[in-house]
């Protein structure tokens, strides 16, 4: 039904916001129920599932998701209702009258059974060459009700082709089990609405429209399909094979940057528990399986908020000294592929809005290729740049044909968190048991602003604490403590904040070129806002087109991601609110062990300044290099 | 095939006159009326028609809808057809009574694809009535009493036959079920609160009203009181439609319809119960043999396995394909079936498929699924012997 | 197709829009109305009404694909649909299919290459009394035999030729 309200819906952002708190202050009288005996008291509506969960004992389940609206279809999470003709699915079974409820009967464990044979005998493929052998949903369940043999036999030839034709997410639908968790990720969590269910019956199969390849609809490539996927039915396009070639020809000088979400996440795949943070191990890591380089992608990310930031002060001043109506804003920020690829397709007439700045990872790309192939004398295109990343969208990314401003393909691969781990398995190592190590020079030293990219919130956090020293002329502690920026933080769909600019500074030496003095933003107050998850940036974009409070910010930093990057397409699976909000404390603790906090502040940053982009941000140099532009591409593809 | 027309009760029913009786009423009496009546759905189901109504009349969402299920696509099943044609008064009559005891103003009739040939006959009638102010505003004179109806096409879908499908349908979606609760009555159409009707229960709603609760209450048994209409096809020299008091056996209808070397009877349509000769004195009644009226005859000459086969078929193409019981069982169920034909299904692998069956009428998320097993069940149960020991088709070739 | 013909469907497909609303609620009439007009529904002509509705294209075919009357394939302006259920089964019905592949020179699921008839097997038709029974387009015909096959499809082509259904 959640997806129902939200392609109806026509509600303002804010109103969205002010619906969840009503809901919430609804609930008065409570219902008891008891579930195997145990009793207990819970809100009307609340599901069986939830009611089981609060009291200890597990249901099985499949096409649930917490992330997504309620199912109902897999049937695996059957419970018996003292009374009912049929067996219910709990899930979906809102909770209002008193029940008496029971999980593990014979007749529910035999449905169970019966509904796991049937799953099985139209699931094609085997086990061992499957990426999700050991870590799939669905092979846990047979094991845990005991499946010894296809009761019902087995598919022995695939029913469909495989779609590996887009950049980033490879469908396998021989191993769909048609739960639909990513046709409700799709439509519901983020709003985009590529994959669906067509035919019925024995025919039903989860496709994108009229049954096209993945590359010729309007899919975003933010995986979080595959997040969600319980089987091997979805997962990333994988360049692993290509990365090793690269690493084992001695004529290639392979170097890998790494995003710092992947680094609060990486340690899942091994085993350990969301939120152990294994930045420096994974260097050491890195190394051994024979990358030559390991850089860290937070120095772009400084490289960023500095491009970004002047972008956005250039947009004020010409809006409100020069009165130019040209100016558009609010400025989006343009470092996510999966928010970018959104408005191309849903919003291109918005497009005026996007930073014309490149995300990080390209920019790291065409910086390597450039600056550090001549300051180390390689000829760069001996030089391969693998980017490790979250995101799925990373790999459509790099393969944008625009993305060459280097002279060379600017990132040659991307990888995500889930394949570097396998990478580093395959070495034989076992991630947590390495020496921790630096990142490589000559980008070595980032800074805690960099690191916090990887939260929603976290670009607009590092941006305002950079315009607040470099605009204000004061410390960032002495406006917030610690410099934590807590309004921008957590994981509300879409946050607002403001900043009355009180007083101005001197302008710093590296944005004088643009400059004179900041007179004319004193007393302004900067209005700023925070998406994350396309749905709730489709909610910010229809508020802006329709005049609402969000077409009144000045700059608005859009996630494609739920979470923003640590809940990113390419991390390891499972997700969920509480694995997503465990690494992000993580990454704020990262942050706040670093001793420098602030973009502007990044000595790397400051000598690329001086040394080789010597017009400054924003400047004729850093545009060729640092900037792109990009593509109206419409819902319509023929 | 059926003889005559007037010979049915509907062809003596006054639906004007009906519908007068109950502008005397409130809502509550309506009510009243019907559960006194202990009419039961006519659809196959047999839900209270007044406890459904009654939970719509204290729903809180509005606008309320009232909803015609002419979506009549049980196998065996043809009587809507005949209503639809010939009486068509009856039902928008019940409708608007309906309308009348819950508080609606919009009616829909949703009519399955294959009867479009039906529809501008049915928007005659409509037609004829907004002029006659039997529809519309201010209805039989009423200040305030507003109800009109919209014929909504099927567009070839067995399942939208299950309320919930069918308001998903007309909602634009995929024919699906929905989860339950929250039932129809609260969150129906557009989230409002709706009633979905079979077409036959609309037509005894206005003969109630107009002949009066004692008559169709003393008609039938305790449990399964009134009239019903029979759909009868098959071996039998006599198909068509035909009037019965609830609760007749199988073996009188037989005979009225001259069946008499029989030997079963599908009582319910595709997911009914095939019901073996030695059973034939049970009763056509809820408490019994549950029917929407679809009775459907095999002679002795019949294949059983051919009949099973037939009816799974059908649900592997018709299941709306949303849970796996439904979509993957019926499926295992033809596939045994067919093992069953060629004499390569084991004693113990038919064990399993029965017990599948049972899982699929227990677990699958509506009717559709719950009911679907039901005739292989039932023939693997009465005609074991006939089913089974058939030659494998490589034993002929060899 | 040429730009006017896609220029003629948006239009007839605004048309549509025009009467029966942007709500939901009007996919699917507004489909069997394509249906109808064209014999099947375009990709393009779901894209169009996917973008006048504001619904995703995918969930417009996933429609378009869940009801057995509307087609994404082109059909033949007759399109004959024999019932396979199992009283029609009863009266003979594969005589009958059999005699209408003969007669088409066409399997069931299949369109004659001059595009004036499909086949096409369909679930009980609600005729169970009179089968075998089978519709074309909109019209029912019972109790058929092998030999009215012929005059059924006869009648179809006279039609055609006396320009009935342009």
């Amino acid at each position: 039904m959640i997806q129902r309200i939200f392609n109806k819906n026509k509600a303002t952002a804010s109103e969205a916001v002010e619906t969840v708190q009503q809901v919430s202050k609804q609930q008065t009288e409570t219902i008891h129920v008891t579930i195997d005996g145990k009793p207990i008291d819970v809100e009307p509506r609340t599901t069986i599932l939830d009611a089981a969960k609060r009291l200890g004992i597990r249901i099985p389940t499949l096409c649930h998701h917490e992330d997504l609206c309620k199912a109902g279809v897999c049937r695996v999470c059957l419970v018996e209702i003292e009374g009912a003709r049929t067996l219910e699915a709990s899930c979906s079974y809102p909770i209002t009258r008193p029940l008496t409820i029971h999980t593990h009967t014979r007749k529910v464990r035999k449905a169970r059974r019966h509904i796991i044979d049937l799953m099985l005998s139209s699931h094609y493929g085997e086990c061992y060459s499957c990426t999700r052998n050991n870590n799939c949903e669905l092979q846990a369940l047979a094991k845990e009700y005991g499946v010894d043999s296809f009761r019902f036999g087995h598919l022995e030839k695939p029913r469909y082709e495989i779609d590996s034709s887009s950049y980033s997410v490879v469908r396998d639908m021989n191993k769909c089990i048609l739960c639909r968790r990513c046709v409700n990720t799709c439509s519901e969590l983020q709003g985009v609405g590529v994959l669906g269910v067509a035919n019925r019956g024995a025919d039903t199969k989860i496709t994108a429209f009229a049954d096209k390849p993945l590359a010729n609809v309007v899919c975003i490539n933010c995986g979080q399909c595959i997040n969600r996927c319980p089987t091997g039915a979805l997962k990333s396009n994988d360049s692993t094979d290509e990365i090793w070639n690269a690493i084992d020809n001695p004529e290639k000088h392979v170097v890998i940057q790494t995003a710092p979400a992947p680094r609060a996440s990486i340690a899942e795949c091994f085993g350990m528990e969301p939120g152990t943070p294994l930045t420096f191990e994974m260097n050491s890591a890195l190394r051994l399986c024979g990358f030559d380089k390991v850089f860290d992608t937070n120095f772009t990310a400084d490289l960023t908020i500095i491009e970004e930031g002047t972008e956005l002060l250039m947009r004020l001043y010409k809006a409100l000294v020069e009165k130019d109506e040209s100016a558009v804003l609010p400025q989006f920020t343009s470092c996510s592929p999966g928010w970018i690829k959104y408005i191309e397709h849903f919003y291109p007439e918005m497009l005026g809005h996007v930073s014309s700045a490149k995300s990080p990872q390209q920019m790291f790309g065409a910086v390597i290729k450039t600056f550090y192939a001549k300051k180390h004398n390689i000829d760069p295109k001996d030089i391969v740049t693998v980017a490790l990343m979250p995101c799925t969208a990373k790999k459509f990314e790099c393969n944008r044909p625009e993305m060459n401003d280097s002279g060379y393909k600017d990132v040659d691969y991307g990888v995500t968190t889930r394949e570097l781990a396998q990478m580093i398995k395959e070495s034989g190592i076992h991630l947590p048991d390495m020496q921790k190590s630096d990142f490589d020079n000559p980008f070595g030293s980032a800074t805690g602003s960099g690191v916090i990219f990887a939260a929603s919130g976290g670009v607009m956090e590092a941006a305002l604490r950079t315009v607040i020293e470099l605009v204000m002329g004061v410390k960032v502690e002495n406006v917030f403590e610690h410099a934590d920026i807590l309004p921008v933080r957590g994981f509300k769909g879409i946050k607002m904040a403001e900043l009355k600019i009180e007083n101005v500074g001197p302008v710093p030496d590296i944005l004088k070129m643009h400059f004179k003095n900041w007179d004319w933003l004193k007393g302004a107050t900067l209005k700023v806002a925070i998406a994350h998850g396309t749905a709730n940036a489709k909610l910010v974009l229809e508020d802006i087109k329709n005049g609402g409070e969000f077409s009144q910010c000045h700059f608005i930093e859009f996630m494609a991601c739920p979470g923003g990057c640590l809940g990113g397409g390419g991390q390891p699976r499972p997700t969920n609110a509480d694995i997503r909000k465990a690494r992000a404390k993580a990454i704020y603790a990262e942050d706040t062990a670093y001793n420098v906090r602030k973009s502007h502040e990044n000595p790397a940053v400051a000598e690329l300044y001086t040394k080789f982009l010597t017009d400054g941000p924003c400047g004729k140099r850093s545009h060729k290099l640092l900037h792109t532009h990009y593509t109206s591409r419409g819902k319509f593809i023929p | 095939m059926t003889a005559d027309l007037n010979s049915f009760t509907f062809a003596t029913i006054r639906p004007e006159e009906g519908i007068k009786t109950v502008l005397k009423k409130n809502s509550t009496d309506i009510i009243e009326m019907l559960k006194e009546s202990r009419l039961k759905g006519r659809g196959g189901a047999g839900f209270p028609t007044a406890l459904k109504w009654e939970l719509a009349a204290n729903a809180e969402r509005e606008p309320k809808y009232v909803v015609c299920n002419a979506d009549e696509g049980e196998p065996g099943t043809f009587k809507d057809r005949f209503i639809l044609n010939h009486f068509p008064d009856l039902v928008i009559a019940g409708m608007t009574i309906g309308a009348m005891a819950i508080g609606s103003e919009k009616g829909v009739i949703y009519l399955r694809g294959e009867y479009s040939y039906l529809r501008n006959h049915l928007e005659y009638v409509l037609k004829t009535r907004r002029e006659t102010g039997l529809l519309g505003e201010n209805i039989f004179g009423r200040k305030g009493l507003n109800f009109d109806v919209e014929i909504r096409m099927g567009v070839g879908a067995y399942v939208c036959g299950e309320e919930t499908c069918l308001i998903e349908s007309l909602e634009g979606y995929r024919g699906e079920a929905r989860n339950r609760p929250p039932f129809p009555v609260n969150a129906g159409f557009m989230g409002n609160s709706t009633i979905v009707n079979n077409v036959e229960t609309f037509a005894w709603v206005t003969s109630i009203a107009d002949k009066g609760v004692d008559w169709f209450k003393n008609i039938g048994t305790d449990k399964s009181s009134g009239l019903k209409l029979f759909s009868v096809s098959g071996d039998c020299e006599k198909p068509g439609i035909y009037e019965f008091p609830m609760g007749i056996t199988i073996e009188e209808l037989l005979k009225t319809v001259g069946a008499e070397n029989t030997k079963a009877v599908q009582v319910g349509g595709a997911s009914g119960c095939c019901i073996p000769a030695a059973e034939f004195n049970r009763t056509l009644a809820f408490e019994d043999c549950s029917t929407g009226g679809s009775i459907i005859v095999f002679g002795q000459h019949r294949d059983m396995l051919e009949v099973a086969e037939n009816f799974l078929d059908f649900f592997a193409e018709e299941s709306c394909g949303q849970c796996t019981p439904c979509r993957e069982g019926n499926v295992k169920l033809l596939e045994g079936v067919k093992l069953l034909r060629e004499g390569k299904c084991p004693m113990r692998y038919l064990q399993e498929l029965c017990s599948l069956g049972e899982t699929m009428q227990l677990a699958s998320k509506c009717g559709l699924g719950q009911s679907s097993p039901n005739a292989f069940l039932s023939i693997v149960k009465n005609f074991k012997s006939e089913i089974m020991g058939r030659k494998s088709s490589n034993a002929i070739a060899g | 197709m040429f730009v006017t013909e896609q220029q003629n469907l948006i239009n007839e497909i605004s048309q549509l829009v025009k009467s029966h609303g942007t709500n939901r609620s009007a996919l699917i009439p507004i489909l069997s109305q394509i249906q109808k007009e064209y014999s099947y529904i375009s990709e393009h002509a779901m894209l169009v009404v996917a973008d006048m509705l504001e619904i995703p294209p995918v969930e417009v075919y996933g429609v378009a694909s869940f009801y057995s009357f509307l087609d994404q394939k082109p059909k033949g302006k007759f399109i004959i649909r024999l019932c396979k259920t199992i009283s029609c089964d009863m009266l003979g019905k594969d005589k009958v299919a059999g005699q209408l592949e003969n007669e088409l020179g066409i399997k069931f699921g299949e369109t004659t290459k001059d595009g004036k008839f499909t086949l096409e097997w369909a679930n009980c038709l609600g005729m169970c009394d009179k089968g075998p029974a089978l519709l074309v387009n909109d019209q029912v015909f019972t109790s058929v035999t092998p030999e009215k096959v012929f005059d059924i499809v006869e009648g179809c082509r006279s039609m055609l030729n006396s320009n009935v259904l342009q």
